[in-house]
């Protein structure tokens, strides 16, 4: 298994690398051969690799970086070969058909996926966040850190539903997109580092099913979140509708905060 | 007392009023409350108190608060010295210690990065040391490229401010290169992802050695005046001055050289500068060894670090495997409420030593250590961490003095490095 940083010089502004790192222990960790290559700018970006990870970046090298990839082709062709992406943050925009640049005006996505982004009109949407993707293995945590809004087309579907936070923030509360093998997200930085069934869920989609793995400090840090979180989500359900404890029996809104199974990964 | 504006000299004394009441009251050392009451009265205050003071002043993301700690003891070779020495580097710690500043002494002041401009124009320091930017605070959207821009307009039109810039950082290169007058240093720059791209024009910066440049627009490493060489600090004229510190690390020596030249820009002879730092012993806690007593005294070193640049120097520095080493995380506003960093730190160079982590966000140190495979426990009492870790390491070697444990080396982040020095010392650690 062959895992692609992609532009770590311009795209891991907030501890993205740490993705292909978590990809590649989980392999490594079922006695599989894993190999993380670090593709800085500048140097053609690797023809074949199973995953590729893209990350977050600032303005500028968000503009660069998707100038480079459209030149350089790889990406493209990998993923038309089959290859997995993850995209992050200013990554999931790039992936996209346009992004808004640094004067706020368009600007050409690679267009593997059928979103469109821009800039937001309110404020940034910075803090934890929480959302619901049963397609993912349940619960996803997270920190997000965008100013731009994200639409999808309609072959696209969202990593999720967000629960607490803003997401792609168009409105229905979705989170992040998904089409073919190309799956992106504004859960920022290491994001699969506290979603480990989202990780295996990239791994398996090349290796096919992969044993469980137990996992204690990701469990007590995805339990310590959600306790976080719940406290302050809690709190505005309530205020948004009106009684204590009203808003956790809405239908849909009762989602566990406490870690449930498929949260926990069994003990081998 | 110096003859105010008559606006300054009310507003100072209530300023210094208001902060011994909050001294009082045990809410800190008052500083920067007595600095806010001033400024409010006097929004001219910092300009007003500024007169008559030769300032330096020292800004970057990691070291200006040891460089200007190492810049005061040099300074005070020459007469009497005001400096903030407890890291308020805002506009009201700024005039909190202007305001208690003696007649005539000379300034060494650290500034926060964001507020450099401002500060350079209220204060028209003589000269100005620019140590280095990487990220910091990942929630704050202050871009490290933007920052730099906001330095190049600092320190821009200015013909007799003397710019110290550190010629290994193409950030900082490149902001000091828009000064009049220039003295380069080399001062390392081991954290390159920052400045992959040019700042002046985007392209990639081509690193060879300890030489970097632009292929695009010609931006490159200016050719320093000053460097460090074995245990002495090299002058292009070709002088050699040898000297000691009292703090560990090759980055602190660094700091010392951006510290001594300085000062010299000051008028402090360059080998006094230096033989001065030599009696600095720790900064603010920083570099401190507590011990704490009991029938295994247990000794701790206390080192700070904040952003992934900083910890990179720092995991350098500790003791080698087996030692333990106890790392202690926050996320608290002041540490940037995203965790997301410490996936930037290469805890992979900590492997062989046993780890415990603690502080408010062990738990993410716990995954990232998991994955980095370096052994580790996760204790939530920031002291009984350091004695789990000291137990580490009675037994991973043997004790190397009179039963005492070895001495566990603490890394902390900011408010996490707050919290635990003060848990030590209400625990009775001298
Ligand atoms: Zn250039």
């Amino acid at each position: 298994m062959r895992v692609v940083d992609v532009f770590p010089d311009l795209l891991g502004t907030y501890g993205d690398g740490g993705n292909a790192v978590v990809l590649a222990q989980r392999l490594r960790w079922r006695g599989m051969g894993a190999e993380v290559v670090r593709a800085p700018s500048g140097s053609p970006v690797p023809a074949s690799a199973d995953i590729y990870c893209l990350g977050g970046g600032e303005d500028g090298p968000q503009a660069q970086a998707a100038a480079a990839l459209a030149e350089d082709g790889s990406l493209a062709r990998a993923v038309a070969g089959g290859a997995v992406v993850l995209a992050v943050c200013a990554g999931f925009q790039i992936v996209g058909a346009t992004f808004a640049g640094a004067d706020g005006r368009p600007r050409a996505g690679v267009g593997l996926i059928d979103v469109a982004s821009r800039r937001g009109t309110g404020r940034r949407a910075v803090g934890e966040i929480l959302v619901e993707a049963p397609e993912m293995g349940g619960l996803l945590t997270g920190y997000e850190n965008h100013g731009g809004v994200t639409e999808l087309g309609p072959g696209v579907a969202p990593l999720g539903r967000v629960l607490a936070g803003v997401g792609n923030g168009t409105g229905g509360a979705t989170e992040g997109a998904v089409a073919g093998r190309v799956v992106a997200t504004y859960l920022h930085g290491p994001v699969l580092a506290r979603n480990p069934a989202l990780a295996d869920h990239l791994l398996e989609m090349v290796v096919g099913p992969l044993p469980a793995l137990a996992d204690p400090d990701v469990e007590e840090l995805r339990s310590e979140r959600l306790a976080a979180l719940g406290r302050g989500w809690r709190r505005r359900q309530r205020t948004a509708s009106g009684g204590a404890g009203e808003g956790r029996r809405h239908g849909g809104r009762g989602v566990p905060l406490a870690p449930r199974r498929g949260d926990h990964l069994e003990a081998r | 007392m110096r003859h105010l504006p008559a606006r300054s000299a009310v507003a100072a004394p209530l300023g210094l009023a208001v902060a011994a009441a909050s001294r009082r009251l045990g809410r800190g050392s008052g500083s920067v409350i007595g600095g806010r009451v001033t400024l409010a009265l006097d929004p001219g205050a910092l300009r007003q108190l500024a007169g008559g003071h030769a300032l330096g002043l020292v800004s970057g993301t990691n070291g200006k608060t040891t460089t200007t700690r190492l810049l005061a003891s040099a300074l005070a070779t020459a007469g009497p010295v005001v400096s903030n020495q407890t890291g308020s580097n805002l506009p009201a710690g700024l005039v909190a210690a202007l305001a208690q500043a003696p007649a005539g002494a000379a300034g060494a002041l650290e500034v926060d990065e964001a507020w450099l401009g401002h500060v350079v124009e209220e204060v028209s320091p003589v000269a100005v040391a620019l140590l280095n930017l990487s990220r910091d605070q990942l929630d704050r959207v202050s871009e490290v490229r933007s920052l730099g821009a906001r330095w190049r307009a600092a320190v821009a039109g200015r013909p007799r401010l003397r710019v110290v810039a550190n010629c290994d950082d193409p950030i900082v290169a490149w902001a000091a290169s828009a000064a009049s007058q220039v003295t380069w240093v080399a001062a390392g720059q081991a954290w390159r992802l920052d400045a992959g791209g040019c700042p002046a024009c985007e392209a990639r910066i081509r690193f060879e050695g300890e030489d970097w440049s632009c292929p695009s627009c010609g931006l490159a490493r200016p050719r320093p005046e000053a460097w460090l060489e074995g245990e002495s600090l090299a002058l292009a004229g070709g002088g050699r001055i040898g000297f000691r510190l009292g703090l560990p690390g090759r980055f602190n020596r660094a700091n010392a050289a951006m510290a001594a030249v300085l000062a010299a820009a000051m008028g402090v002879e360059l080998d006094k500068a230096l033989e001065a730092m030599a009696t600095v012993g720790d900064v603010e806690g920083r570099y401190q060894v507590l011990t704490l007593a009991g029938p295994r005294p247990l000794r701790a070193r206390l080192l700070l670090a904040k952003n992934p640049a900083g910890w990179s120097e720092l995991l350098d520095l500790v003791s080698p495997p087996p030692a333990p080493v106890v790392l202690a995380i926050n996320a608290r506003v002041a540490d940037g409420r995203d965790p997301s960093w410490l996936w930037d730190v290469p805890f992979e160079r900590l492997a062989g030593r046993p780890a415990v982590a603690t502080g408010e966000r062990r738990r993410d140190l716990a995954v990232r250590l998991r994955y980095a495979d370096v052994c580790h426990q996760v204790v939530e009492d920031l002291v009984e961490a350091v004695r789990r870790a000291g137990a580490e390491g009675t037994s991973a070697g043997s004790p190397d003095d009179g039963g005492a444990s070895a001495t566990v080396d603490v890394i902390a982040n900011y408010t996490a490095f707050q919290d635990l020095r003060a848990a030590l010392l209400a625990r009775g650690a001298r």
